[in-house]
């Protein structure tokens, strides 16, 4: 218990000291959000019905950025190699690794798009939605991640690879999440049930991410 | 030289009990010697399933009474779209060989499977949407089956990807286990998605409690296709296994000259 704390803790420093780009996430999530209005044009009404989705794509793109040097820094400084050898089951500390990496760059994304919902004059109601399915829903998305950088990590390579691999698995994420959202803002569908739906895929994504990650990085050598 | 390289090497030595066959077959050599004799055979197999397979479906089955002609395309839709699932269940399988045996065979098995499934579902796209614009009238609809059709589309691209981004071929093929078996949970995605969502995709009408929904004389002419695409499948995937075997032997034969070059 001691060690993950242990891993958690220092990847929680090491993102939010000088260097970490835990804001970087952020940076990038509000220009691709400040970019859709220049490409589909400033009429209110269209922005105010494709938000949520926007925000949604937005997130999903800002948080598998991020995610490329999640195990690519620490293969360089060699505390990988420490976490493969030590006693800590290795999917347990990759679980915290996850933790660390969604609370310093996944859980400013959800509390800064509500902020970024002022841009596209979606109502505060409307904006509990989009936050609420973005608080459940990135979840999902860092531990899909987590395969894709895994596999960067062990490959040594990275680039457009982690992209390539993770954003198909993201899918089902970005439909029930939108889905979720837009059930909020008018649908006929109750909000209830694509939400639930999304917290079953991140309970899953729990579960598959880390054991497919932890195989990636044991099958490295 | 890694010790898969010595695996695959021309000469290496195979077990010398014939106690288990499929052991036996596991060994690159002994599978090149079976497969060699075979595949001709296969081909014979699959050129007289097709020629079957087409005159029933082209002159035997009868027109659909409010589709007409356009039901033909069911005969080259609905098999690609059964092998580009059965390819990835074969990958899924090959996988575990990989990873748990650390099988070369099972990596060449996965290699050379994804391009071929590849093949197939792009095949399921391209008729579906051709079927789709007389019928539907339109070329795509974002529908539950062919959403998840084409994320599979796009996890084999991803596996192809991977495949080409590493030189080192046991590397790359753990890897690519890993996303394959991660990918494999689409496959009941596609399979139930005409269950769980209300879509434009009609529900299954072949395997489905209670039988099948289609009559006979289209299912019948359907059913010899498919088995016409099932044993081209196979000519394709053990004619390419064979190539990739050799081709793996002919990089090792390369390494080791340049090692003694070296020397």
């Amino acid at each position: 218990m001691n060690a993950l704390a242990a891993i958690f803790l220092r990847d929680v420093r090491l993102a939010i000291r000088v260097g970490g780009g835990a804001w970087m996430g952020v940076l990038f999530f509000l220009i691709v959000v400040a970019l859709v209005p220049f490409a589909v044009g400033p009429d209110s009404g269209l922005l105010q019905r494709i938000g949520p989705a926007i925000l949604w794509l937005g997130a999903l793109l800002a948080s598998l950025l991020t995610l490329d040097q999640l195990f690519a820094d620490d293969r360089e400084d060699g505390s990988l190699d420490l976490i493969l050898i030590g006693r800590t089951p290795l999917q347990l500390a990759i679980v915290a690794k996850a933790l660390a990496h969604w609370l310093t760059a996944g859980l400013p994304l959800v509390i800064a798009a509500p902020l970024l919902g002022i841009f596209f004059n979606i109502d505060l109601s409307s904006m509990g939605a989009v936050a609420l399915t973005l608080l459940v829903g990135t979840p999902a998305l860092t531990f899909l991640g987590l395969i894709g950088a895994a596999l960067a990590a062990a490959l040594r390579r990275g680039g457009l690879l982690v992209p390539v691999l993770i954003l198909p698995l993201t899918i089902p994420v970005l439909i029930f999440g939108v889905a979720a959202t837009h059930a909020a803002l008018a649908g006929p569908v109750p909000f209830g049930t694509p939400f639930t739906i999304l917290c079953a895929l991140s309970l899953m994504s729990l579960v598959v991410g880390p054991v497919a990650a932890a195989a990636a990085l044991k099958n490295a050598d | 030289m890694t010790m898969k390289d010595t695996a695959l090497r021309p000469e290496a030595p195979g077990p010398k009990k014939r106690s288990m066959a499929i052991t036996n077959l596991a060994n690159p050599s002994r599978f090149l010697a079976l497969v060699n004799p075979i595949l001709p055979w296969l081909a014979a197999a699959t050129a007289l399933t097709f020629a079957l397979g087409i005159n029933q479906a082209i002159f035997v089955a009868p027109d659909d009474y409010q589709q007409g002609a356009t039901v033909k395309i069911m005969f080259l839709h609905v098999p690609s779209a059964w092998l580009g699932m059965f390819c990835w269940g074969l990958m899924s399988i090959a996988a575990l060989g990989t990873l748990i045996w650390r099988h070369p065979l099972a990596d060449v098995a996965g290699k050379t499977a994804a391009p071929i499934g590849t093949a197939f579902t792009f095949l399921c796209l391209v008729t579906g949407s051709l079927w789709g614009r007389p019928m539907w009238g339109t070329y795509w609809v974002w529908d539950a089956r062919l959403t998840s059709v084409l994320i599979l589309f796009l996890l084999y691209l991803g596996v192809i990807a991977l495949w080409r981004t590493v030189e080192d071929p046991s590397r790359a093929a753990r890897a690519a286990a890993i996303l394959t078996l991660v990918g494999a949970i689409n496959i009941p995605i596609i399979k139930f998605s005409v269950d769980w969502w209300n879509t434009l995709h009609q529900p299954a009408s072949v395997f489905r409690l209670g039988g099948p929904s289609i009559h006979p004389a289209i299912l019948v002419p359907l059913a010899v296709v498919a088995l016409a695409f099932t044993l081209l499948f196979l000519t394709l995937h053990l004619a390419a296994m064979r190539n990739e075997i050799l081709r793996r032997r002919v990089r090792t034969l390369q390494l080791m000259q340049a090692q003694k070059a070296g020397e």
